[in-house]
């Protein structure tokens, strides 16, 4: 039975500082030059934090910017079609198709003027479909060098992981070299290695954020995550980063204490997978009046957070950072530095074979308490999207309901609103929870 | 002709051909699934690497698996799989290459009983010096599964033997090949297509003494039929022969392609040295490379652009399996760089089946087109 106040609610006391944390990283990209610092372009799961051994610099992660564009579709929609008349092709990544939209229109997204020209591209492989050609385009239209990192190493339990540790590794050093040589400044290893320290505590910091909302009633609502998620995702090597972080942190350990919920009518709680339709994200807030929480989204436990799996006890812990945990060495320079990186890399649940990622999934159902996942599939994202029908399989073998709709996450051309509450209206009602009358 | 007539055998009777050979060699056939799977090393094993196709039907077992955006290749090729077509299979082996064909390798290692599944992580940074190391340590762990599994030791001498064997074949259907740039070609794009796929299907010992024979009888050989245009085929897998045998009733000839089923698969050879693991390693990091597997668009297209030219190739059908982002990325630089030699292209989607009055409409459109241009 849904019930209009079950908990009492308030706003974030730190969310203006969040919003603001968010959006001068983002604007600082386009003031960047004139203070000295280097713009750089990748993915957003890049250790980023080594770029500090160069100076201060920007990083700009496309996905985030992708999803932020893809969010406003009068801005979207230009720019997706600008991409298209190009040549490419509509069912590429969503992400990827806002942001060399909004590049080709030179239009930088966050303040309307030209779009930044950045020093290089720098980049983890991270999407097997192909986030190195987005950067490529990007090189050939901007004129900048770029270097990936071949990290990928989850897709397989055979053969040698120490191999591939060696061959993560070698990539990293051998691209320090290269920065040196495309920047034409030296490498600073202990600058290097403290950004890095940042950025390995902020990820534990936000899985530790992300674990809270296994609490009853959940203290945070997963639209208020993605709008801080940025900071973990963007500013990971940044102390105000921590600041920010353990602020929230210790805020969301009080509202527990004190019984503060994020939904004040919570009674049905549900997880994702994947990340949002961007463009629709008033889906959380509609689903608000059924008294549902969506308390989390595995995708971003795991990407810009890290916790720690005990699969055998079937539990989810903080992440302790890599020079605390047992066995591993202190990073003295950037040999240690990167090879600390590739076997942090190769060790994230970031890349868990899809058989253990199964297990994850379900560990973290159970965590956040939750009824229910509502499952994506993603016609903008392939490697998201390809084992979808293998893991909802799963999930319903283990008992855990799934809703599973169609959609885009960054193209709001494919998602059909109307179908897509109609369906999940249609579930929540099978699963006995209905719409609180007015 | 006899030869060609057999590799069309083959292609019809792919699995039958594989279960004899397996019967007859007392020894287990491996399926594979992308083009940088070492068909050397398999060979060497004593086993018969097969590659493992689609069949061009419409199917819907694979629904519940795959979503529909995953390429119809990678969806057609698990279909086969799951309808039990390759139940003689004794193992399954892929490189690592795009997120299509890893959805088909992973539902098949997890509900498709093969006794051996193994999955070899294909360095993708192919420019970085520390690619070729990497893959001789995948190599030595892959040598090891097999051996194990086999029960068979795999020796320098083996492996040498599989090298000589496949750099045979790959040398034989170059000369092949070269037939094609002659005015009038004495073997037809189809006939090609079916040459490349049954190599992938067959004992590369078998095949190469078909290609002999063949490379014997073609300086006699004369078509009787009319050349017309001269196409280059780009793109992603293609084993739909059917459809190349449509294309050239059209007045034109493929007298040159790139794909992963074709040219792409055999070009490059495995240059012999003191380590053959090391040698054969070399081959696929050097070799022309899949767009899912280069991050820059010049080391592919570049080739693709000489070949269209060496071929006289008169206009170019790129392809792509419907949802194969790697080639979505590469289409646009192609279509820039063949225009800006004058070479008109025409772009065309598969998938599992395909709409075949329409693109016959259409093909013909542009082969008209191009007819006006070239008078």
């Amino acid at each position: 039975m849904t019930v209009k106040t079950k908990y009492k609610t308030k706003p974030l006391d730190c969310w203006q500082w969040g919003k603001e944390l968010r959006l001068e990283a983002y604007k600082d990209l386009t003031s960047g030059h004139e203070q000295g610092k280097i713009l750089v372009l990748g993915c957003a799961a890049t250790p980023y934090g080594i770029l500090a051994g160069l100076g201060d610099f920007v990083f700009l992660a496309g996905e985030p910017y992708g999803a932020s564009v893809a969010a406003d579709p009068p801005a979207s929609i230009p720019a997706m079609e600008c991409y298209e008349a190009r040549g490419y092709a509509r069912d590429m990544c969503g992400y990827m198709r806002n942001f060399l939209g909004t590049m080709f229109l030179d239009k930088y997204y966050f303040t309307g003027g030209p779009f930044p020209k950045f020093d290089f591209a720098w980049s983890v492989r991270h999407c097997p479909a192909g986030h190195p050609k987005w950067h490529q385009i990007v090189s050939e239209y901007q004129g900048i060098p770029m270097y990936y990192v071949d990290d990928e190493t989850m897709l397989s339990s055979d053969g040698s992981q120490e191999a591939r540790l060696e061959y993560v590794a070698g990539q990293y050093l051998d691209s320090i070299e290269w920065m040196e040589k495309v920047t034409k400044r030296k490498f600073d290893d202990e600058k290097a290695i403290e950004a890095m320290r940042n950025y390995f505590h902020n990820e534990a910091l936000w899985g530790e954020i992300n674990l809270l909302n296994g609490a009853i009633p959940a203290p945070l609502d997963i639209k208020s995550m993605f709008a801080l998620m940025p900071i973990s995702m963007l500013r990971r090597h940044e102390k105000v980063a921590t600041q920010f972080l353990e602020t929230l942190r210790d805020e969301l350990k009080d509202r527990i204490a004190n019984q503060i919920a994020a939904v004040p009518n919570e009674s049905y709680r549900m997880c994702m997978l994947t990340p949002p339709p961007w463009s629709f994200l008033k889906v959380f807030r509609y689903l608000e009046n059924f008294g549902v929480v969506f308390v989390g989204t595995y995708v971003y436990l795991i990407n810009s957070g890290e916790v720690k799996f005990l699969y055998d006890e079937g539990k989810v812990v903080p992440a302790t950072v890599p020079e605390k945990r047992p066995g591993w060495k202190q990073m003295k320079n950037r040999e240690d530095l990167c090879r600390t990186v590739a076997r942090w890399r190769a060790e994230h649940p970031f890349q868990s074979h899809l058989d253990t990622r199964k297990k994850e999934y379900v560990i973290m159902f159970n965590h956040w308490k939750a009824n229910a996942y509502l499952l994506l599939i993603n016609r903008g994202c392939i490697p998201m999207t390809t084992s979808m029908y293998d893991f909802q399989r799963d999930l319903n073998k283990q008992g855990i309901p799934t809703s599973m709709f169609e959609g885009n996450f960054a193209d709001c051309r494919d998602i059909d609103e109307t179908g897509v509450l109609d369906r999940l209206e249609t579930f929540l009602e099978g699963q006995g929870i209905h719409k609180i009358s007015d | 002709m006899a030869v060609i007539e057999k590799f069309q055998e083959v292609l019809a009777k792919r699995h039958q051909y594989a279960k004899d050979w397996k019967a007859q060699h007392t020894n287990k056939v491996i399926g594979w699934l992308c083009s940088y799977s070492p068909v050397e090393i398999i060979y060497a094993s004593g086993m018969l690497p097969v590659r493992i196709l689609g069949s061009h039907e419409v199917q819907d077992v694979t629904d519940r698996y795959l979503f529909p955006t995953v390429c119809p290749f990678s969806r057609d090729a698990l279909a086969q799989g799951l309808k039990g077509r390759y139940d003689y299979l004794d193992g399954i082996t892929m490189a690592r290459t795009c997120s299509h064909v890893q959805g088909t390798f992973d539902n098949w290692k997890n509900y498709i009983p093969t006794p051996l599944k193994y999955y070899i992580w294909m360095p993708n940074h192919l420019q970085s010096p520390r690619a070729k190391p990497l893959l001789v340590q995948e190599y030595k762990s892959f040598i090891q599964a097999l051996e194990k599994f086999t029960g068979k030791k795999i020796t320098d001498q083996d492996l040498d033997k599989a090298i000589e064997l496949y750099n045979t074949n790959r040398k034989l259907m170059k000369q092949v090949y070269e037939f094609r740039k002659q005015e009038e070609p004495p073997i037809t794009g189809a006939e090609c297509m079916e040459m490349v796929v049954a190599s992938q299907l067959m004992d590369v010992a078998e095949h190469n003494k078909l290609l002999e024979q063949l490379l014997k009888e073609l300086p006699n050989r004369k078509l009787e039929r009319n050349v017309g245009v001269r196409l280059m085929m780009v793109g992603s897998e293609m084993d739909d022969i059917v459809f190349v045998k449509m294309m050239e009733t059209l007045n034109c000839t493929v007298v040159i392609d790139e794909h992963c089923t074709g040219s792409r698969y055999f070009w490059d050879e495995v240059k012999p040295g003191k380590d053959p693991i090391a040698a054969i390693a070399a081959r696929y990091v050097d070799r022309w490379p899949c767009p899912a597997a280069a991050a820059d668009f010049k080391t592919r297209g570049d080739r693709i652009l000489q070949h269209a030219k060496d071929w006289n190739s008169q206009g170019v059908l790129v392809y792509q399996q419907k949802f194969c982002d790697p080639h979505e990325f590469d289409i646009p630089w192609l279509l820039k760089n063949f225009k800006d030699i004058n070479i008109p292209t025409l772009v065309l989607e598969f998938d599992v089946t395909i709409p075949f009055g329409q693109f016959r409409t259409r093909i013909e459109a542009f082969l008209e087109i191009l007819e006006l241009e070239l008078v």
